[in-house]
């Protein structure tokens, strides 16, 4: 006799007229492919955990949020936000599409460069810059954005004794709404350091003030606040045509679109709450318009976009080491992946779909990684069909930071792979081994042996 | 191991505790373990009843039926 399929017995306690907090059961449906690669396959081949990375989710994400924006405004320009994935077959994507880049440190200054983007085309933010990375930007005629006056006095000093003209942008803070304020980087607007900053650009004579750059917080949700930023930034730009005879030729908005993460605590899912990228389009746009610019003097909107750019296309494959009960009673489920890799589960609260056929019973859990360490909880709280020992799971919209805030502890990186428009999957980053992580350790001599 | 006297079962995996009014929904494999249960078997009588019926190691089985355990008693419907 054929026996039956087997189901580990659970039972679930039902409660009455209480909605799920996590959604219903028909929310979870298998993911057994990404963009037509089996799941199963990939984790055959290049191991578990792994991260995949679609190209063709990356371009279309991209493209169609270049235009929403170039439908509204004629002189729009993205630059990849490096630190978001500098990954440099990401960042070839992105640069393919017509990205500039967008580096906040000398490293990813020159990733960029390696990459093959023009010098010009690079913005060089950050508080950080040596002399020498400062000299290599002028040099290649970068585009630097001051960050303090220490900053802009260092390069009224380099300037001395280089013959290319820096062009340079400075960061502006200001109050648009939405608190905290990220006053720590840039020149105030409100209370007139920003001002100040422009005066002593253009009276030094050495430098070429080409425009204002802001990044006013990371996930926003309100597109109001890009809308008052733009008038603060189109206000110091009429001052700085007025009074100080210089026309601004960019407004640089940063980064901060929210992606369709739900964040820790929030009770709806974001994809009910978190604005459409048209409605930053129409706050932003319509603002640059209704600012007073004449129309041959409209500035190029920049825009360093990051995680709404990438957060979608990116994908953790997992594994089920074990399930356990915890003392109070609760299922704990012990994925092969934790914080160590998926440092956004910090702030998200990420989709997890089963990668294979599951009946509709389901389990409230806690998820955890495999460090030894209590702060390595993935989901503190999540309804999942039953999983088993050596299951694999697909976590959703990883894209974005975890591909450069993973941390090497106790674990390695694993391999990262992208499949292409064609179906083809690459391995773009290779998993970590022993050799690597002791390549950059020394033996003092007299450590180098002992006798237990 | 004893079910609670008055706790009602339904071949559907539903389950009733009259005392406290919590209701549980079971799958198939608990639902058919309540119900041996109910009808006076051994625990190991029990088990190797599954064994036979279906695709699963002993091993695997009795990992699963300890959690099953564990799960009744959380749910407050063992007797003790
Ligand atoms: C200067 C700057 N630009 C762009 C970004 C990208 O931001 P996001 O991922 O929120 O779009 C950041 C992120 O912190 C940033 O600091």
């Amino acid at each position: 006799m054929q026996k039956l399929k087997y189901e580990r017995p659970v039972i679930q306690k039902m409660n009455a007229g209480l909605m799920n907090k996590f959604g219903t059961r028909t929310e979870y449906e298998p993911v057994k492919q990404i963009d037509g690669v089996s799941v199963k396959s990939l984790i055959e081949k290049y191991g578990s955990p792994l991260f995949v990375l679609s190209e063709r989710t990356i371009r279309r994400t991209y493209q169609d949020t270049v235009r929403a924006f170039k439908t509204r405004y004629p002189k729009v320009q993205f630059a990849w936000s490096y630190k978001t994935n500098y990954i440099n077959a990401v960042c070839n994507v992105f640069h393919q599409e017509g990205s500039w880049a967008e580096v906040v440190s000398g490293f990813e200054y020159n990733k960029a460069i390696g990459n093959g983007v023009p010098g010009k085309k690079i913005i060089f933010n950050g508080p950080e810059k040596t002399n020498e990375e400062l000299i290599t930007a002028i040099n290649n005629d970068s585009l630097i954005h001051i960050d303090h006056f220490d900053e802009l006095y260092q390069i009224i000093e380099l300037c001395d004794s280089l013959t290319k003209k820096p062009r340079v942008a400075i960061r502006v803070n200001m109050d648009t709404g939405v608190y905290p304020i990220w006053d720590r980087f840039g020149f105030n607007y409100e209370n007139g350091s920003a001002y100040n900053a422009l005066t002593k650009i253009v009276a030094s004579g050495k430098m070429i003030l080409v425009g204002f750059h802001c990044h006013i917080g990371t996930y926003m949700l309100s597109s109001d606040a890009y809308a008052i930023a733009v008038r603060k930034l189109s206000d110091l730009a009429w001052k700085c045509k007025s009074e100080l005879n210089t026309t601004i030729q960019y407004l640089d908005l940063g980064g901060g679109f929210p992606s369709a993460n739900t964040l820790k605590g929030s009770y709806l899912p974001a994809s009910d709450t978190n604005p459409h990228i048209d409605e930053f389009a129409e706050s932003i746009t319509q603002a640059i318009l209704q600012a007073g610019f004449k129309t041959d003097e409209l500035p190029l909107l920049i825009l360093e976009t990051g995680r709404a750019l990438i957060d979608d296309a990116g994908f953790l494959l997992g594994s089920v080491l074990a399930n356990k009960r915890l003392s109070d009673g609760r299922r704990a489920t012990i994925m092969d992946f934790g914080v160590n890799i998926l440092f956004t589960s910090f702030w998200y609260e990420h989709k997890i779909s089963p990668a294979q056929d599951f009946t509709h019973h389901t389990e409230d859990m806690v998820l955890y990684g495999p460090l030894c360490m209590n702060i390595d909880v993935v989901r503190d709280s999540v309804n999942l069909p039953l999983l088993n020992r050596g299951d694999h799971v697909v976590v959703h919209r990883v894209g974005a930071y975890n591909m450069t805030q993973w941390m090497q502890f106790i674990q390695m990186r694993p391999n990262v792979v992208m499949i292409d428009e064609k179906g083809n999957t690459h391995l773009i980053r290779e998993a970590e081994s022993l050799k690597y992580i002791e390549q950059l350790e020394k033996m003092p001599e007299h450590l180098s042996s002992f006798n237990i | 191991m004893h079910l609670k006297k008055n706790i009602a079962t339904s071949e559907s995996g539903f389950i009733f505790n009259p005392a406290t009014g919590d209701s549980f929904s079971a799958n198939p494999l608990a639902a058919e373990m309540l119900l041996l249960l109910k009808q006076g078997l051994s625990v190991s009588e029990i088990k190797k009843n599954i064994l036979e019926k279906y695709d699963v190691e002993l091993s695997q089985l009795e990992k699963d039926w300890d959690d099953f355990a564990a799960q009744l008693k959380e749910a407050n419907l063992l007797d003790h």
